[in-house]
């Protein structure tokens, strides 16, 4: 299982993958805004999502983890 | 004028309640949660906790500040610069409320809102703008049709844009037909208002501005030029005046044509008028900020007008001096420090763990060493303001300041400017806006040479 953390604080604008899609790496998984700016999240890796662990407008510190991925 | 709600927050709120410190008015702050240990709170004379962090919450609640205005016996509110500082409706419920918005009237507001409004304002008055089409265009046969008088390369622009979202360069006509529907959907999603217009593309452009002031008793004057054209993104980086590379019959010509903008709309208090100038020094209308600008600061340094002041006499009725009793005197560089990576201009929020300022700048700032820079609002730390007598004085004390600054805990742009104000552009002062850009892509190619 592979995490997809968030690389800074900030609010999740938001999510274009939902559990059991692939997903392959370099695709965009969901939108971030911090300090009026719109930060595209995309997945550093390939595999299919196991869990979302936020919704629109959760607020993320950094390194909290955004998505779940399985093999 | 015995209280001033100021409905803003960090460096700006800092800046007015100095002023009103000195003329003995006394400040209320609103502040949002996370921002309750910020400079501005304390140093107000009272602080109202307004809401939650995100903006739509706090600092935009128009009816929350204004019941708070009331509660509190203030007599005006200052809006700053970005939140509820344009906003029309906001400026109408205060006046309503029997306050004073220390502003321009909200009819004025809403004229020059609205881009197409605006450049149909000027043309009639007059002031040159960039050549295109003066009403919307309603589909892309009739934009082509238009297209053809205008020539390519052009701007396809929503008119309710803003930010620099909802404009797009269109190189042929080819990409205006691709964009057409894209631009107009974006522009009914971002603004609620789907009308779109061409304007010509100006190659190698400078985005000079010039600060003028406007009373109650009918007089406009400006307060001569600040050229803004080191930018990322859109934002400015770097602003200084008197303008380099700019001669001295154009400035004359630019600030007489801002000076009629302004009389166009019987202006009052604080405005600034944004031309871009191209390679010939021909000079277009680009759009006009109702507000006191970020930038105000280099005006303040040259002419010894502190604007703050200016803006709260005008709010009382006072009359603005005569147009030759303005004069200024040496050069003034502002430079932005934000809370970003250098390189990919990414935002990095976090706890000033260091602040360490050079010796010789004004710095205008929300925060001191300790204080945390939220995901909530703009990344801006600071405004380092440096002037001298001459423009080469200004960048030896630019070299020496960035020498002794540093700051920990969050990422700076800070790496950037002891680089680029050695650069041949920034030097000779002949820079277009594309030259951050540009310097940044050579940075690049060279490191990797």
């Amino acid at each position: 299982m592979k995490q997809l953390t968030a690389t800074m604080a900030g609010t999740v604008l938001n999510i274009r993958v939902s559990q059991g899609e692939s997903v392959s790496a370099g695709q965009m998984v969901m939108t971030l805004e911090s300090m009026k700016m719109e930060i595209p999240v995309e997945a550093e890796f390939s595999g299919q999502v196991e869990k979302v662990n936020v919704e629109v407008g959760s607020f993320v510190n950094e390194g909290d983890t955004l998505v779940t991925l399985g093999e | 004028m015995k209280k001033i709600l100021i409905a803003n927050r960090g460096e700006i709120a800092r800046r007015i309640i100095r002023t009103c410190d000195r003329l003995g008015i006394e400040t209320i702050a609103i502040h949002s949660e996370a921002d309750g240990e910020l400079p501005f709170v304390s140093e107000a004379t009272e602080a109202a906790a307004i809401g939650p962090n995100p903006v739509a919450q706090s600092y935009l609640q128009a009816d929350k500040i204004i019941e708070e205005a009331l509660n509190r016996n203030a007599q005006a509110i200052h809006p700053g610069y970005g939140l509820l500082s344009e906003n029309a409706d906001f400026a109408r419920k205060v006046q309503e409320a029997g306050l004073i918005f220390i502003g321009p009237k909200p009819e004025v507001i809403d004229t020059m809102g609205d881009k197409l409004g605006s450049r149909r304002t000027m043309m009639d008055a007059g002031v040159p703008v960039v050549p295109g089409t003066k009403d919307g265009v309603q589909d892309s046969a009739a934009a082509i049709a238009a297209a053809q008088e205008i020539g390519y390369p052009l701007m396809l622009k929503a008119s309710a844009g803003g930010g620099g979202i909802g404009m797009v360069l269109c190189e042929s006509e080819q990409a205006l037909t691709q964009q057409f529907d894209s631009v107009k959907n974006r522009a009914k999603a971002y603004f609620g208002d789907d009308i779109v217009y061409l304007e010509k593309f100006i190659a190698n452009a400078r985005h000079i501005e010039v600060q003028i002031f406007g009373d109650e008793h009918g007089n406009i004057v400006h307060l001569f030029e600040r050229n803004c054209s080191v930018q990322r993104r859109n934002q400015k980086v770097i602003e200084e005046s008197p303008s380099p590379d700019l001669p001295e019959s154009t400035r004359q010509k630019l600030c007489e044509a801002a000076v009629k903008a302004g009389r166009a709309v019987n202006y009052t208090n604080a405005g600034t008028v944004e031309f871009i100038v191209d390679e010939n020094n021909e000079f277009y209308f680009l759009e006009m900020n109702t507000r006191l600008q970020v930038e105000h600061p280099i005006t303040e340094e040259v002419t010894g007008v502190d604007l703050v002041e200016w803006q709260v006499n005008i709010a009382r009725g006072e009359a603005l001096p005569a147009q030759d009793a303005i004069k200024t005197t040496g050069h003034s560089i502002e430079y932005r420090i934000y809370a970003e990576d250098p390189k990919t201009f990414f935002p990095s929020p976090g706890t000033l763990s260091s602040l360490k300022w050079g010796a010789g700048a004004r710095i205008e700032t929300g925060y001191e060493e300790g204080n945390k820079v939220t995901p909530f609002y703009d990344p801006m730390i600071a405004k380092v303001i440096l002037t001298g007598t001459s423009r080469e004085e200004v960048l030896e004390k630019s070299r020496k300041f960035f020498s002794e600054t540093a700051i920990e805990g969050v990422k700076t742009n800070l790496p950037l400017f002891d680089k680029f104000i050695e650069s041949k552009p920034f030097i000779e002062g002949n820079y277009a806006t594309a030259v951050l850009a540009q310097w940044l892509t050579q940075q690049k190619e060279e490191k990797t040479v």
